[in-house]
């Protein structure tokens, strides 16, 4: 058969169309998933953390974050010999390139990676007029996009300053622990890109899963305890300073 | 980066609350400082202040009627508040906004105007012509009879819905209070105080509001300012005042005092950021200026032309000071960062949707709808406006 213009013109729409529907955005499906059986968490180990950025920008490239927002960061700490409450502290652009040297000499620096802490008793959960912002039976507090009025008062109720308003959808918007991927059987993007391994996802319902271990054998803390919030983000070594 | 001094988290630079959200319990605190007003006359028979009851019930609704509207500007997506109706959250403070601003608006406040007006009304709805009568008509809502017997049922009633309004009215702004109040992460909002001081705020807000209404009405009417009623006023407003003051001061002596985490930056933001809208405008010009001088006129004998020009000057200080207040509040409440090491600053558009003109606008939306109100349903006895006709009542 000769291709005409007409069969073109008739065949290059259906192409896109497919290509977009069939061959490369519909969402896969994950059969094997049981939220029930999950209960999600991450571990940051301190020591192990060099500052590199690369969390940011893959979590930016995976979750199309604008620029000037964050849904994980890295902050650096400058901590002098016993002013633990007076650390200088920097995260330029979020840490997402990196950081120049360190202009203060003496005392201790150490990098923070922050994220959403998917609290248990999540204060943004607790405030949000229409419930768009819920915890997932899987232990993951997510914001339904549809739903979400844009009043802003959730990112006011957050204590560790991890939500913002999207400029784009101007819903709220937060770290989903990679939830697309993770009800796959995949990492999240910050915890796959980390060269050091100072991320790592954990599901606290899973027996074998290394992170009772390390709970039991190391001094964990979480940010903020006084906040009672239940957060489920654990921090190896975490300085007195950090905040 | 501009604007930011020391640490913030870095999605903390962009404030979240505009200057919207500053007119929103600024309007709301009009509302119930103006019916508590009204209720002083109706529930706890200060006849002194009779001159300025229906005024203040007319101001409350037009301060109202508006007060969503800052709210609905500010929503990202405000095609979709009524979901707060729908599905509200029952964890969530800010859920319960709609009922409770439902609840004031049809149960207590249009329902107390028009059982008070309702004999005016079907007077009206018969003696005047043209597109007039209509509205007139429709206000009746079908109910024509201002017989005696009629008019004491409306009247108790009325007294009934005043008795329920107060505590309504305490709720609607008390609930304000209780939005910023509880948010635990913000240690200048998060006080049990909150809801208290904004009521009482609320108070000497909405009674100098009608002070000062019924003070220019007079004036630009001609007529002869009612002076025992507007010492009256004054006298609550000079009341009202100090307890709101005595309980800003004890918040900040117990902040000072108890010198927690967060005092440090917040004593460097009162310092520094916020230096002439708290301590200047707030605290001097707008809380401690008026209560001096309207407690002048407690212990001086002043002749009347000089109380009148007192009341005026105290009455526009207050509602600057109680304007900083709400502005100290919002505003000054994100301007530092919750890591307590940096701070942030706020910049005012001025055409933008959440602007220095929509505010302006929405300020002076409440005078316009005042202004239709009194001329439909005139606050003054008959005999002073002469607008209202002396008809036979409908039997």
């Amino acid at each position: 058969m000769n291709l005409t213009r007409r069969h073109l013109l008739i065949l290059l729409p259906t192409a896109a169309v497919a290509w977009k529907y069939i061959l490369a955005g519909t969402p896969e499906s994950s059969p094997n998933y049981t939220m029930a059986s999950h209960w999600w968490s991450m571990l940051i180990d301190i020591p192990k953390c060099i500052g590199c950025g690369n969390c940011v920008r893959a979590c930016q490239a995976e979750n199309d974050v604008p620029d000037g927002y964050f849904r994980t960061w890295v902050e650096r700490y400058h901590v002098t010999e016993w002013d633990l409450e007076n650390p200088k502290v920097d995260s330029p652009d979020g840490g997402k390139k990196g950081f120049p040297p360190a202009l203060e000499e003496g005392g201790k620096n150490f990098f923070v990676p922050k994220l959403c802490n998917h609290c248990v008793d999540s204060p943004c959960t607790q405030v949000c007029p229409v419930g768009a912002t819920f915890i997932s039976p899987d232990g993951v507090v997510l914001v339904d996009q549809k739903y979400c009025l844009g009043c802003r008062y959730c990112v006011q109720a957050c204590p560790y300053g991890c939500r913002f308003i999207n400029p784009k959808t101007e819903t709220a918007e937060k770290c989903t622990l990679c939830y697309h991927r993770i009800t796959k059987g995949l990492t999240t993007a910050c915890c796959e890109s980390c060269p050091t391994g100072a991320r790592q996802l954990a599901d606290l319902k899973n027996p074998k899963d290394p992170i009772h271990e390390f709970l039991k054998t190391h001094s964990v803390q979480i940010l903020k305890p006084h906040m009672a919030t239940g957060a489920k983000v654990f921090y190896n070594e975490l300085d007195g300073s950090v905040r | 980066m501009p604007g930011v001094e020391g640490f913030m988290y870095p999605n903390e630079i962009e404030l979240q609350w505009s200057v919207l959200i500053v007119l929103y319990p600024f309007l709301t605190g009009l509302v119930a400082g103006a019916f508590i007003l009204a209720s002083l006359e109706r529930v706890f028979r200060v006849q002194a202040v009779k001159p300025t009851y229906r005024l203040a019930l007319l101001t409350a609704l037009s301060f109202l009627l508006v007060a969503p509207l800052p709210l609905q500007l500010h929503l990202g997506h405000p095609e979709r508040s009524y979901e707060m109706y729908l599905t509200p959250h029952t964890s969530s403070a800010m859920a319960m906004f709609g009922f409770v601003y439902l609840w004031y608006l049809m149960a207590v406040l249009v329902l107390e105007i028009w059982l008070d007006y309702r004999r005016d009304i079907v007077v009206m709805s018969q003696t005047t012509t043209g597109w007039k009568r209509w509205v007139y008509r429709v206000m009746t809502l079908g109910s024509s009879n201002i017989s005696e017997h009629a008019l004491a049922i409306d009247e108790r009633v009325g007294y009934l819905i005043t008795v329920i309004g107060i505590p309504s009215a305490f709720l609607l702004h008390g609930y304000v209070g209780f939005i910023f109040g509880s948010i635990k992460a913000n240690p200048w909002w998060s006080t049990p105080l909150m809801p208290v001081v904004f009521l009482f705020s609320a108070m000497v807000s909405g009674i100098a509001t009608v002070m000062l209404l019924y003070m220019l009405i007079t004036w630009v009417r001609g007529q002869k300012i009612d002076m025992p009623c507007v010492d009256t006023v004054a006298r609550y407003l000079f009341y009202t005042f100090i307890i709101d003051f005595s309980l800003e001061m004890l918040d900040l002596i117990h902040r000072i005092y108890e010198s927690d985490e967060s005092f440090r930056s917040l004593d460097f933001m009162v310092h520094t950021k916020l230096y002439l809208s708290h301590i200047v405008v707030q605290i001097v010009l707008g809380t401690v200026a008026p209560i001096a001088l309207l407690a002048l006129t407690q212990v001086l004998e002043l002749t009347e032309a000089d109380r009148k020009r007192i009341y005026v000057l105290a009455g526009c200080l207050t509602m600057v000071g109680i304007f900083a207040m709400r502005w100290n509040v919002v505003i000054g409440g994100q301007l530092f960062s919750k890591s307590f090491l940096g701070y942030t600053t706020y910049k005012m558009g001025l055409g933008a949707r959440e602007g220095l003109l929509m505010a302006i606008v929405l300020t002076g939306l409440p005078f316009v709808i005042l202004g239709v109100l009194v001329k439909l349903l005139p606050p003054w006895p008959e005999t002073d406006s002469g607008s209202a006709p002396d008809a036979t009542p409908a039997y």
